[in-house]
């Protein structure tokens, strides 16, 4: 235990300390190469030229080694596996993903990928939008902000394992303890397994991410709705416009760049759903999409690397060119301000 | 043509007294200004025009009818904002036509109107841009273009041109000057924390003091027979002298109040007198700064002046533009 802590501490110093050195050391190296003080004008302002030429690929090296270590290359080598066989050594060409095409569960997962990506972001974005809206101008409303927002702080798994207990359902006969079938049979309906309604049970698992990242947006939209001049809603007051075009004509539009920006953001998340899956259904019951169908081939039933990869490259296919348009409308916001 | 009619208004936010009080009766297109210093409660006043705020207490006639619970858009009023509060994602034509949008008017009469007030503001070659490519000069004129568009029968205008350079300031100040005379039927209440703007726009202006209406009256009215040391202060530039003392004491007043330009100069010892301090020469006027027992006194002169820096002069107000203060600082 001791030895853990002190091996703890120690590395951390290494790892801080390392840094320190190296920036530091690389730094001073560079200016030893490259004196700004060199004896003529000419040579100083050159050298000053050159240092600043390669002080940020200095400062940048160990970043890009790293991101090139942990993504670029795992991303060469999915490519590489997809056009393999299922142990990764006999080339297939486009077998793998000649499979997927035709492969029902594979579909089964493209469909509710596409359902998730139709439901989520829109209900988190919109609900956090009102939200926003509805909680600017109370007294509670920050209160009211911080409980909606407490969620994203759990983990999927552990949010999952709540909701678990929202849609519990119990044998004929036992009581029910799970919140919705108690409402159920409050009013008189029958007790259902929620989580095993074929299609419907998509929903169920929506409503997880949903209620996780609502308050996501509801905090980044309230600060872009503060962010709007009072005057310009007055001015539209005294123009006549009543508050749902205020809100529809004034506001909306003035924090639309932002509203793209969570929906963005959210919907690349959405791409990538699986702990939601794996913990509440364990892609039964046709839940499956495609982070959880990968992960079936790579790693259960004795794998298949090849099938595994194809299904990889096609989620990052399709996450692809969502992220780099957040990324950039992220950045025209900041530059707007 | 609208008058408005202000009684006993008073506006409080929590327990801090804003609007103390403010009774106004303003005419059917009359150009008023409140003038006053900053925090003064100026705005407060014309945002409880306007119907943004509501009034504490008091009554508020629009036209003969009372607006206490009229919502601003059925006021029959127009606002331009200091900020100019443009639509920043609207093109100009859609700020301009946003209002007779509301009003549900046909796509083709809002284009005429908006149109014809583009022409107006020499707007005409801008009405598809945004805002932002716009100058501040623009910007104003498209405030005040959606003024005018709905044809409102009072406009209400929050330090319009605060945010304008001084050239333009001037010429903007023209242009209103000069939609006044277009919209003679048109009332004008206009803020303004600068004396010069009042004095140069009015027709009356309304001097405010920590939210209570210290006088009321033209311009010149203002001027000439300021009936408190706060407007006598107020109004003006360079500031009005003003004297206690032995000078005063013989005028059978605390305080006596004289502008730069109300001085004589005498040979021989007075009873303020003192040295020349420093001149600034404008060209059409000089202001000499003399240093008297009283404090530092202003002087106007026109022209250039002979006196020199360090130089001892003995100035004598002209006894008929001498405005005498009692004790409570009101007009004797
Ligand atoms: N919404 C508000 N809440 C509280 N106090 C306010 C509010 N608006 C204005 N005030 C106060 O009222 C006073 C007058 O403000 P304002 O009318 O804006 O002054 P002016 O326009 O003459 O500079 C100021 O002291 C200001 O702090
Ligand atoms: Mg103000």
């Amino acid at each position: 235990m001791t030895a853990q802590i002190l091996y703890a501490f120690f590395t951390v110093l290494l790892g801080v300390g390392g840094c320190f050195g190296y920036f530091y050391g690389s730094n001073w190296l560079l200016d030893r190469t490259f004196p700004a003080n060199a004896n003529n004008d000419a040579s100083a302002v050159r050298n000053l030229r050159i240092q600043a030429n390669i002080r940020p690929w200095l400062f940048l090296g160990p970043a890009l080694l790293l991101l090139s270590v942990y993504l670029i290359f795992p991303v060469i080598q999915t490519v590489y596996l997809s056009f393999h066989d299922r142990a990764g050594d006999k080339y297939v060409g486009l077998a793998n993903y000649k499979w997927a095409f035709y492969d029902d569960q594979f579909r089964l997962s493209i469909f509710n990928n596409i359902l998730w990506l139709a439901v989520v972001p829109a209900l988190c974005t919109l609900m956090g939008l009102i939200i926003a809206v509805l909680t600017d101008r109370l007294w509670w409303g920050n209160l009211a902000k911080s409980l909606i927002f407490m969620p994203l702080a759990i983990s999927f798994v552990g949010a999952s394992v709540i909701w678990k207990f929202v849609y519990d359902y119990r044998g004929e006969g036992q009581q029910q303890i799970g919140i919705l079938n108690a409402i159920v049979t409050y009013f008189g309906g029958d007790p259902q397994v929620w989580i095993a309604l074929p299609f419907w049970n998509n929903f169920f698992l929506m409503a997880i991410l949903v209620w996780i990242q609502t308050g996501f947006a509801t905090v980044i939209l309230a600060a872009a709705l503060r962010g709007i001049p009072e005057d310009t809603l007055e001015a539209a007051t005294i123009d006549g416009a009543g508050p749902f075009k205020i809100f529809f004509r004034i506001m909306v539009p003035q924090i639309y760049g932002t509203i793209l920006v969570v929906w963005t953001t959210i919907t690349v998340l959405v791409l990538k759903i699986f702990d939601i899956v794996l913990t509440m259904t364990n892609s039964q019951w046709d839940t499956s999409v495609l982070a959880n169908l990968m992960f079936d081939w790579m790693f259960r039933g004795g794998g298949d690397f090849g099938r595994g990869a194809a299904i990889a490259i096609v989620i990052m296919v399709a996450v692809l060119p969502i992220m780099i348009w957040n990324i950039r409308q992220a950045n025209a916001e900041q530059k707007g301000h | 043509m609208a008058n408005i009619k202000l009684t006993n208004i008073n506006k409080s936010y929590g327990s801090h007294h804003i609007i103390k009080d403010v009774s106004l009766d303003i005419k059917s297109g009359e150009f008023i200004v409140f003038v006053g210093p900053s925090g003064c409660g100026k705005s407060t006043l014309l945002r409880s025009i306007s119907g943004l705020d509501q009034v504490s207490s008091g009554t508020m006639e629009i036209d003969n009818a009372v607006v206490n619970d009229v919502p601003p858009s059925k006021r029959g009023i127009a606002m331009v904002f200091q900020s100019y509060a443009l639509y920043p994602h609207m093109s100009v034509f859609e700020n301009i036509g946003f209002a007779l949008e509301n009003q549900g008017l046909p796509r083709a009469e809002i284009k005429k109107k908006v149109e014809a007030v583009g022409e107006m503001l020499q707007l005409t070659t801008y009405l598809t841009r945004l805002p932002k490519a716009l100058s501040g000069g623009q910007r104003q004129r498209v405030a005040i273009g959606r003024a005018i568009v709905r044809g409102a029968k009072v406009f209400l205008f929050d330090e319009p041109l605060s945010n304008l350079d001084a050239a333009l300031r001037v010429q903007m100040r023209m242009e209103i000057a000069k939609l006044k005379r277009d919209l003679p039927n048109t009332t004008m209440v206009y803020v303004t924390h600068d004396q010069v703007e009042a004095m140069t726009m009015a027709d009356r202006i309304v001097v405010l003091q920590a939210g209570r209406v210290m006088q009321v009256g033209t311009p010149m009215e203002l001027y000439e027979n300021p009936n408190s040391v706060f407007v006598a202060g107020f109004i003006g530039s360079p500031k009005m002298n003003f004297i206690t003392g032995k000078p005063a004491d013989k005028l059978k007043a605390k305080t006596i109040g004289v502008r730069p330009e109300h001085f004589e100069f005498s040979k021989t010892a007075t009873d303020i007198s003192g040295t020349l301090d420093y001149t600034e020469v404008l060209g059409s006027d000089s202001f000499l700064y003399v240093s008297t027992p009283t404090g530092m006194l202003t002087v106007r002169e026109p022209g250039r002046t002979q006196y020199k820096t360090g130089q001892k002069l003995h100035l004598k107000p002209i006894a008929e533009h001498v405005h005498r203060f009692g004790p409570d600082d009101n007009r004797l």
